[in-house]
């Protein structure tokens, strides 16, 4: 509070003040020199040492986790040296200045950054007009990544939350309800390109003929049924829907737990009360738990359009968004980093970020709502 | 009154038969896809071409068991007889189960004239299981297995063991760096006081969808003049900046709600905000500082694309080494499997121990989000 309060303290003449405290200026200033010496050391060690792997990363950890605790601690002590108006002026600073530093280096400045870059041509320089986003709009491939996303979007949102709420409403009813929830969320914990590897193994394809068995589990199922086994990756628009499948394995347990705890949270009495009445438990469940969690539901269906919109291990694993199955955040990727289209990766971001604004729109309206900051 | 009570109670049973297993039959489809590529990971590399990974489990299968020429003098071309059962040459062909059990099928063309015998024998009681797909990934040297003919290939390794360090040594830093400027900056937001903390904090909220696509062009431009690409510093300070929204959103609400007689009583005390900050906040908020580490941890470390671009082949972590062996060599499924499950290894335990505070972290992420 103190730097809105209007009075001006008397101050001590700064000369007067650098002469009597000469001996801790010059400290303020050592300590932060020793400090950066020995980060460079830490630096240099790192990026030229043959000392064995585990050594080195053993190194990093330390000189990571080190290092900003330093940082932290010195700057900390240095703004305490400074006479006490300064010092509580400059503290909150101390605290929050590196986190928004980064923030701004990393995500607020990109921003603009992209946002320039995305009218100029491939090399990033000169102005191209609207070109990069005339491209993003139009062009076959963006179109067919862009009816794609669509796809997962629709499906694998409603099909994950739908599967969660079916799996969180059954898990509340049973006793074993730990172990369902565990196992259903387990994939979470696994990487996109781990669970692409699961399921290219359950969809190989090894071919015809006689003494050919398929080892995927897909094509053993459907020749077990009698069917014929097919190169499933390969076959649009299937193939779509084969990757779905995998995005449902590892978001349906993020909705169901989500969704789970807010069936919790709805009032005992007020179900009872409606089986009191004469509701069957499906009608109970309509009436009172659905619109009692809709907010929930709200939130996790669009964390989970999101994320599926921004998708991209999953199609670069399984099928690199060949044969039909390419995505905005894939293509984004190969403008940017193969085909060397700066331009044109950074329109297709623009989209990405336009596409969350409500999002954002929406986080904000609650924030401002929430609490008076 | 007893028997409308028993009713009652058998129809409790009933749905609780029915609900429980639907969500075995779930939980069933859930699992099993896991369970076979953690099974192909220990088969022998010529086994996983041969057959599938569920023929370790027992079941019957047709065993040869020995071979029967048939006489010159038997016309192939017309109705067969053999042991008393005739048929034509398709027939047997496609194979013919005899009265006494034994199956019959001709191998090749007519003018083989020979017919392999099988029975239906219940057949992976043994299963033959090795640690060698391990070691072969997990090696940097040459390494040696046989593909579906049983071919001898020599090949380097994936060297997964460099890329798993790599990861932890990305992983553990990239955790804790924006987990200890995160609490410091919500500490800040929430308990001090200075110019630019409304601003400062809406900037928060509104970077916390944006998409990291955003940041990925201009940040590699920057590497690249700092001379940066391929080092752990840049792929810290990248996933710090890109969970840092989330992380200083999570512990501002958490610290935020820290009783304020607590710290009244420490700044009275004379105590200073560092003090205080490092005394009795971290402390306190330890477990949501422990629900974003687990939430950032995985993600870090299940990371693919920051990786991609920012890391590139040096310094490679797990999962572009596995990705690599996804590309390189598709069909290598003794490879894949096993990498698969090595990459999978650490972030299940961190999972599987920590999984409440992983939870916790998740809702506090999105519900109020």
């Amino acid at each position: 509070m103190q730097t809105q309060s209007g009075k001006t303290p008397s101050r001590e003449n700064p000369l007067v003040w650098l002469t009597t405290n000469l001996g801790r200026v010059l400290i303020s200033l050592f300590v932060p020199v020793i400090t950066f010496l020995v980060l460079w050391q830490g630096f240099i060690f790192l990026r030229d040492s043959d000392a064995p792997q585990v050594v080195s990363v053993l190194v990093a950890i330390l000189w990571g986790v080190g290092g900003v605790a330093l940082l932290f601690f010195v700057a900390n002590w240095l703004v305490e040296q400074l006479p006490k108006e300064w010092s509580h002026r400059l503290q909150p600073f101390v605290f929050v200045g590196p986190g928004v530093a980064i923030l701004t280096w990393y995500l607020a400045v990109p921003v603009i950054r992209t946002f320039i870059l995305s009218f100029r041509n491939d090399i990033g320089q000169g102005f191209v007009g609207l070109e990069n986003y005339i491209f993003a709009l139009s062009d076959r491939v963006m179109l067919e990544a862009f009816r794609n996303n669509l796809l997962w979007m629709i499906v694998g949102t409603s099909v994950s939350v739908g599967l969660g709420l079916l799996i969180a409403v059954l898990a509340d009813r049973s006793r074993f309800e730990s172990v369902y929830k565990a196992i259903i969320f387990m994939p979470m914990a696994i990487s996109f390109v781990g669970a692409g590897v699961i399921w290219k193994f359950v969809y190989t394809y090894k071919g015809e003929g006689s003494g050919i068995q398929e080892i995927g589990l897909l094509n053993a199922i459907i020749l077990g049924l009698g069917g014929q086994s097919q190169p499933w990756l390969q076959i649009p628009p299937w193939n779509n829907f084969l990757l779905i499948i995998i995005m449902v394995w590892l978001q349906t347990g993020y909705a169901m737990v989500i969704i789970s705890s807010a069936i919790k949270g709805v009032p005992g009495e007020l179900l009872e009360a409606a089986r009191m009445d004469g509701a069957n438990e499906i009608r109970a469940f309509f009436s009172i738990t659905v619109p009692y969690i809709q907010g929930t539901l709200l939130t996790v269906t669009t964390t989970i359009v999101i994320f599926s919109l921004k998708l991209f291990d999953i199609v670069r694993v399984m099928t690199g968004g060949n044969n039909g199955t390419n995505v905005i955040a894939n293509e984004f990727y190969l403008q940017s980093f193969t085909y060397n289209q700066t331009g044109r990766a950074s329109a297709i971001a623009i989209i990405l970020l336009i596409i969350a604004i409500p999002v954002i729109v929406y986080n904000l309206r609650q924030f401002s709502e929430r609490r008076a900051f | 009154m007893a028997n409308k009570f028993k009713s009652s109670s058998q129809g409790k049973l009933l749905s609780s038969l029915l609900v429980n297993g639907i969500l075995i039959l779930i939980c069933l489809i859930w699992l099993i896809p896991t369970i076979g590529v953690l099974v192909t990971s220990f088969r022998q590399s010529e086994d996983i071409f041969k057959s599938g990974w569920w023929t370790v489990l027992p079941h019957q299968e047709d065993v040869q068991s020995g071979e029967m020429k048939i006489d010159a003098s038997v016309d192939v071309n017309g109705p067969i007889t053999i042991d008393g059962v005739t048929a034509t040459f398709e027939e047997w062909r496609a194979g013919i189960t005899m009265p006494d059990g034994r199956k019959l099928t001709w191998y090749g063309n007519k003018r083989t004239r020979t017919l392999t015998i099988s029975e239906l024998k219940w057949v992976g009681f043994a299963a033959n299981l090795t640690l060698d797909n391990y070691k072969n990934t997990l090696s940097g040297q040459e390494i040696r297995f046989k593909d579906g003919s049983g071919q001898e290939i020599v090949r380097k390794g994936n060297n997964l063991a460099t890329a798993f360090l790599n990861s932890v040594a990305v992983a553990v830093p990239a955790t804790i760096i924006p987990i200890l400027i995160a609490a410091f900056a919500a500490f800040g937001f929430a308990w001090l006081n200075f110019p630019g903390r409304k601003f400062m904090f809406i900037m928060v909220v509104v970077l916390l969808v944006v998409p990291l696509q955003i940041a990925l062009v201009p940040i590699l431009q920057d590497y690249t003049k700092l001379n940066l690409n391929g080092t752990y510093l840049a792929m810290w300070l990248a996933h710090t900046g890109f969970g840092l929204p989330l992380a200083i959103y999570l512990l501002f609400n958490y610290v935020s709600t820290l009783p304020r007689e607590l710290l009244e009583a420490a700044f009275i005390d004379g105590a200073s905000n560092f003090t205080i900050f490092t005394q009795l906040i971290l402390p306190l908020s330890v477990p949501a500082l422990a629900s974003f580490a687990i939430f950032q941890f995985l993600w870090v470390w299940n990371d693919y694309l920051v990786a991609l671009i920012f890391l590139g082949d040096k310094n490679r972590v797990i999962t572009m080494a596995l990705a690599a062996i996804v590309g390189e060599k598709g069909q290598d499924w003794h490879l894949l499997t096993s990498g698969a499950f090595l990459s999978m290894l650490l972030p299940l335990a961190v999972f599987f121990a920590l999984q409440r505070y992983f939870v916790r972290g998740m809702m506090a992420g999105s519900v109020k989000g």
